[in-house]
Parts: C-alpha cells; structure tokens; sequence
C-alpha cells in the first residue's frame, strides 16, 4: 500500500460539462415540477387519500437508505481496518452526502407545505421517528462532514478511524430509523415489523455499495485512472454478500406473514395477485435486483461490465423494492372490521389503484440528477478521487480501457490477494 | 476572484432591485364596521400578528373561545364594505397593507377571508 | 334514544350576529349562548354538552365521545356524512374522487361468513392515544386535554404520515386550494385533515352535525356525550349494553364507541 495518496480533481472537462448538463436539466425539471406542484397542489399528481406517499417517496427513501450504505467502503477502511480500501474512502463519504441531499431535497419537495421548513427545523414531537429522523439526517451529514474532512486533511488523518467509527454507528441508527418509518405503523398488514428495521439496514448496505461503484467505476473510466482489479474483486464480492442479505430478509419478513393466517390475504396480494405489485416484486426486487446480481458478481470470468451490470441491476431492484413496500403497502386495505367486507365512498376494502402523473415522476427522478449534479461538482472542485488506484504501487497500472479484462482469481496469484 | 464575484454580486442585486419605491401609494381601505378595535392603532399595527399567534394557539390547542383577540373578529370589522372580504385588492384591510409592505399573508390558505355573513356561517 | 332538550336554545345564541357581538364585545356571543342554556333549566341540561365559558380551556375532566347504533343506521340514510360534509364545508374538488376529502364516510359491512350485513358511519375515532400525534413530526396532531384530536394546521408541513398510521383511514389530504370554507372550520391546501368532533360546536354547546342530522332524520343510532361523566346518557348507556370499540386490539381506546358489530 501507498502511504502517500495523491488525491486529484477531476480533469476531464468535457465529460464534467456533459454530466453536470444533463444531470442538471433533470433537476430544473424537478424544480419546475415541485413549483407546478404546490401551485396546483397534489390534485395533478396521482396520488390520492390512499396512496399518500407516492413515486417520490420511493426515490426519496431509496435515495436516503442507499446513502447510508455507501458510507460502507469508508466504514471498511476506518472501522475495520481494510487499508486497501483507504484511497476509496473519501468518495464513499461524498457519495453518502450527495445521495441524502437528493433524497431529502425529494422528500420535503413533495410535502403538501413545502413553505414551512422552518416549522419542520424548529417544532419537534420527540414521539415522532418521523422527528428523529431529521435529526438523524442532519447529524448525518455533520458527522460525515467531518469524517471527509479528517479523511482529506493529513494532520487530521489519524483522527478517522475514531470519527469513522462515529460515523459507522450513527449510519446504522439512520438506517433503522428509516426503516422504522414503516415498522412504527401499527395498523398496515404490509408493515408493522420490528424487522423493517434490519432488512432497511441490509437494503441499504447492497443499494448502498452498488452505487458507489458505479459512481468509482465510471470517474475512474472517463478520468482514465487505472482502477486496480483487486479492489474491484474485493468490492463486487462485498456487493453480493449484501445482495444476498438484503433477499435472506425479504425472505424472512414474507415467510413470517405467511405462517400468519390473518396476513395471508396482504401476501397473497404482493405475491400473487397484485399486478403491478407483484410484478415489481418477482422481476424487479427479485430476479433483476437479487439473483441476477449475484449471477453476474459470483460466476466465474466476472467483467468490469459485468459488474456495471450488475450494480445498475441492483439500484433498478431497489426502486422496485421501494415501489412494493411504500406502494403496495399502501394499495392493500386496512382491515377495520377484521371477518367482515367492506365498501364505502372512500376505497374501504378496496385495493387501490396508483398511476403516477409527470409531475411527480419528474420530482421523483430528480432526486438522482440532484445527487448526480452534487457529486459531479464536488469531484470537479474538491480532491476526493485518487490519481491511481492501482492495487499495490509495485504493480503495473492496467491501463486505460480495461473493461474486458477478466477479474476472476484464475488470473492471479491468489496468495498474493488472501480473501 | 472573491473581490470579482462580490462585484458580479452586486450588480445582480442592483439589477433585480425595484425601481425606487417612493411613488407607492398607500393602501387605501374601506371597511365594513369602523370603530373601536382591540388596542390602539399603532399597537395593533406593530403586534397583530403577535396577538393572533398567541391566540391561535389557545383557541386551537386549548380550546379557548371569546377570546379578547381573534381573527374571525377581526374580519367582522375590517371586510370590505362591498366584496365583505378582507382580500382581493389593494383596498381590502389585510391584503392592501401586506402587499404594501410585502409580507406574505399565510392565515387564508386555510382561513376564510370573508365575513360570516359573506361567507354563508352556519348558525 | 331521545335527546332530551338537546338543542333546544343552543342555535338562537350563535346566529351571523353573535360573531359580530363576538368582536366587539369580546366574547359577549359565547355568553350569551350560556345565557340562553340557563334559561331553560328544566329540560335535561346536565348531558349536553355546555357551552364553555369565554376565556375558560377545555378540561381534561370531560372527553367526548359517540355511542354509535349500528343496529339503527340503515345503509342507503347518508345524513350524517351529508350533515358532516355541509357544515365543514368539504365539497369535492376538481380531481379524481379518491382525492376529495371525507370526514365522515358510511361503510357498509358484510360478514364474510353469515353474510350478515351492517352500515355505520366511520370517521376519527378520537383514540386515546392516538398514532397519528405519535407520529406526527411537528406536534400538528394534536389532542385537545378533552380527547378530540385535531389537527393543528397552522404547523401542518402535509407530511402525510399521520395518514399512514391512522388505523382507521380517518384522515384526508387537502389536494388543491379551498375558497368556501366555513369560518369556523379552517381547512387548507397541503395540509392533513379530518372529523374535528364538530369541536366548533361543542364549544358551544351543540352537538356534532353528524348527530344532529341522525337525530333530525329520525335515526337516532349516534348519541353524543361526556364519556366521563358517570351521569350522562352516553355513559349510563356504555356502562349497561355491549359495545364495541372499532379495533380495539390496538388498545388505542378510541372515544367512538358502536354497538352491534
């Protein structure tokens, strides 16, 4: 390991103008979508009095659980000691800030009283996890601040496993906050489950990671730095492990409801026949974000394309996983009068419809362009991505365009690379 | 660079600025119910909005009613004579003077502008 | 299920002028609603509700509450919701029908298994403890110290999560901007809603709209009361026939109690 890192900004200008232009024209679309929004209010979107939370919210708490798993690779540097991972560090906390702007920004955009900030930042109901999360977020992102600025700061360096430890634990209370979002609701079938908690944290550690690495795979491919195959190998296998945790406790929470009669008809619903819930469900969280992830990551003669791929894939499953748990949630009835049917003027008893408007499908995409155009400015003006990331100094850099260049460990000497 | 951006700064803000305020007219109102208010003119002026946040607070929260102050009340008085709403233009009560001074007016997002009689109350 | 003098003078004290009196006088309207409460002592004024003196906060001592009839709420009667719907003033909007507010809704029931069938009026059970002031963010979900949960929207950001918790979809989302509310009963865009126990008219001494109309149009199934006060109807009836409270293995205690499920 290099004890010197040499960090750099990012130099190609043309690749940063193209980014910052089209990650900036999905955010004033955004802007302009939340104007029209609360100009009109939430009668021109397609969520109603039953489906309350609709396709922002999905961008917006993926958004912020991923972001505190891609404070993974900085945790595995400072917390466990993993200096291999050390160089990466720095991104991964840039990373995390950039994603929980987005998702926030989503979040209070979609309030039906945007104008009131202020109330949300200075009244608080300490019942609320709702009212903790902002403080979680906010101490989130002073937290973090500082573990960048210890990580990037030589004399401060020796202060970052300590703030990074800080920082590990505190992402962990954030995350089951998030999650508890929905494990706090007492009277929804799909919800009410200490396990929401846990399984947010493992969404987050696999949502977390994937983007991480595309964000370090495409900086390092258009900055032409050499991007090391041992750092790769070891992040994509970190990956899986975490795609596979996040599919152990999707599996979990539905055998749980299963062996439950009451929740037979929810599961049923999720499951089987929730069309578009169900379909989010199999092909989008399932097959697209858990085994076809692992397929690509685990197989031998993996591919830094391979790898894109199967990160996407994750990031594209973990919107469908949002989209089943707040929507699908929130489709399925309420029980009131458990053994009876009903029907009223109000959706009693009925499963409800949810297609969402351009308004709010532009509102919910911005919060990736806003966490886009963050990053893209911050690796342009700050040294956060390292010149080299090479796997050791003695070794030869592989070069610019290594896409194809097949990772397994059949290619190397796998004394020289202990797992 | 900071000197050359505080100048770029400043001539946007000289740019977005009004034209120079002095030829405003006052707001001119005409309102339903003159007479005694709650406390003398320039108390009400400089604290009104002090009085009614207290106040909302006690009604809502508290369930205090025929309080001294309240905005219901003050709509009684100060509705316009003839669209009996204290909004609409510059000689309605609350809207010519907050537009006058420019501070958003928050009450009638929810709250009814017009008086109860206006407004169709239900006895 | 007669209630006995229950509106008689209340009405004649709260007219368009009493806000005027209101104004001027400070409070003069409120008392003289008392007034004419006082004037008629002979016909059972102990279970109504009293008008509140002005100045005096509403007291932990009383929480109101509804006895609900199932057996007597006949599907096809919508008086309550439309009494519910004239008095707050919530008209239905410009949107989609799932996107207008309901205070106060009728459900009708069927049991899956005898297909017994049953209609009754839903609307904020004003629980005990109530989720949606659990979860609320900002303190905008609120009970009053008599039990009636409001929402307080003068801090309401519209966060809506308050809607997820409620067990008994009690709540509405304002979705677009309102013109034609009634001046005691405020409501606004982006902010969260629902049945404020008509706390307008319990201040002074009414009943809610909603039981009023049942008892107008000849139903009589809703009764309204001091569930705290072992003397009145609605607890002498509580404390004699089966009653129910709408899931009450949540143990929220709500104040809506129904009989006949």
């Amino acid at each position: 390991m290099a004890t010197h890192i040499a960090y750099r900004e990012l130099g190609n200008r043309s690749a940063f103008w193209t980014l910052f232009l089209l990650a900036g024209v999905f955010v004033a679309a955004g802007l302009v979508a939340h104007v029209v929004m609360e100009h009109h209010g939430h009668v021109i979107t397609g969520m109603d009095n039953r489906i309350v939370w609709g396709l922002p919210h999905v961008f917006a708490v993926f958004l912020i659980v991923a972001a505190s798993g891609a404070l993974n690779v900085a945790s595995t540097a400072s917390v466990f000691g993993k200096t291999i991972y050390k160089p990466l560090a720095p991104l991964s906390g840039l990373v995390s800030l950039c994603l929980l702007a987005g998702g926030l920004a989503v979040l209070v955009l979609d309030l039906g009283r945007s104008d009131r900030m202020i109330v949300a930042a200075t009244q608080y109901n300490f019942k609320s996890i709702f009212a903790w999360n902002i403080f979680l977020y906010t101490g989130f992102y002073a937290v973090v601040g500082v573990y960048l600025w210890m990580m990037l700061e030589k004399r401060f360096n020796k202060y970052s496993s300590a703030v990074g430890t800080a920082a590990f634990i505190w992402r962990l209370v954030l995350t089951t906050g998030t999650g508890s979002i929905f494990g706090f609701l007492i009277a929804r079938e799909a919800y009410q489950s200490a396990i929401m908690a846990p399984m947010f944290i493992a969404y987050s550690l696999a949502y977390g990671t994937a983007i991480y690495l595309i964000v370090l795979m495409i900086a390092c491919r258009i900055e032409a730095r050499p991007l090391g195959d041992e750092v790769l190998r070891r992040l994509k296998n970190l990956t899986a492990t975490f795609v596979a945790a996040s599919l152990y406790f999707c599996a979990a929470h539905h055998l749980t409801n299963l062996y439950f009669t009451r929740n037979h008809a929810v599961e049923a619903f999720i499951l089987v026949d929730g069309g578009s819930i169900t379909q989010s469900f199999w092909l989008g969280q399932v097959l697209i974000g858990g085994v076809l992830p692992l397929a690509f990551l685990l197989a031998p003669g993996v591919t830094r394309c391979r790898i894109l791929a199967a990160c996407m894939a994750i990031v594209f499953g973990g919107l469908c996983q949002m989209y089943v748990t707040i929507i699908g949630g929130q489709a399925w009835p309420m029980d009131l009068f458990p053994g009876y049917s009903a029907t009223s003027s109000f959706a009693d008893g009925v499963i409800q419809q949810y297609s969402p408007g351009l308004w709010e499908i532009l509102l919910a995409f911005s919060g990736l362009a806003i966490a886009a155009l963050l990053m893209v400015v911050a690796l342009r003006v700050l040294r956060i991505l390292p010149e080299r990331l090479d796997d050791a100094p003695q070794e030869v850099p592989l070069g610019d365009a290594p896409q194809e260049v097949p990772l397994g460990d059949a290619s190397r000497d796998p004394a020289q690379h202990p797992r | 660079m900071i000197q050359r951006l505080l100048y770029c700064l400043v001539l946007l803000l000289a740019f977005l600025a009004p034209p120079a305020a002095a030829e405003v007219p006052k707001p001119a109102v005409a309102i339903a119910n003159p007479g005694q208010c709650v406390a003398p003119a320039d108390v009400m002026r400089r604290s009104h909005m002090d009085m009614l946040k207290h106040q909302r607070d006690r009604t809502l929260r508290q369930g205090e009613r025929g309080a001294k102050y309240s905005l219901n009340a003050c709509i009684e008085c100060h509705a316009s004579k003839d669209s009996g709403s204290v909004l609409g233009g510059k000689e309605n009560f609350c809207e010519g003077c907050h537009s006058y001074v420019a501070i958003k007016l928050d009450c009638f997002e929810c709250h009814q502008p017009k008086a109860m009689k206006t407004a169709g109350a239900r006895p | 299920m007669s209630k006995r003098g229950s509106d008689t003078g209340m009405s004649v004290g709260a007219g368009p002028d009493s806000g005027r009196r209101a104004f001027l006088g400070t409070g003069v309207g409120i008392a003289a609603a008392t007034g004419v409460l006082a004037i008629a002592p002979g016909i059972g004024l102990i279970e109504i509700a009293q008008a509140r003196p002005a100045g005096e906060l509403a007291s932990s001592k009383v929480r109101w509450g509804l006895l609900i009839d199932s057996r007597r709420c006949k599907s096809e009667c919508q008086a309550c919701a439309k009494a519910c719907a004239k008095e707050n003033a919530v008209e239905p909007g410009s949107g989609r029908p799932s996107q207008n507010s309901q205070w106060l809704r009728k459900i009708d029931l069927k049991d899956k298994v005898t297909g017994r069938e049953v209609s009754l009026p839903m609307m904020c059970q004003h629980c005990a403890k109530p989720p949606c002031v659990d979860v609320c963010p900002t303190g905008a979900s609120m009970q009053r110290a008599d039990g009636i949960v409001l929402v307080d929207r003068h801090i309401c950001i519209g966060c809506r999560y308050c809607i997820m918790a409620c067990p008994y979809q009690a709540r509405s989302f304002v979705h677009e901007p309102l013109h034609a509310q009634n001046p005691e009963v405020p409501r606004g865009q982006g902010c969260v809603e629902g049945c404020t126990l008509c706390v307008h008219r319990v201040d002074k001494g009414q009943q809610p709209a909603c039981v009023q109309a049942c008892q107008d149009s000849g139903g009589g199934a809703m009764l309204f009361g001091d569930l705290n006060d072992p003397t009145s109807d609605i607890a002498l009836r509580i404390a004699s026939v089966a009653s129910s409270q709408v899931r009450a293995d949540l143990r929220l205690n709500p104040a809506v109690r129904y009989q006949g499920i």
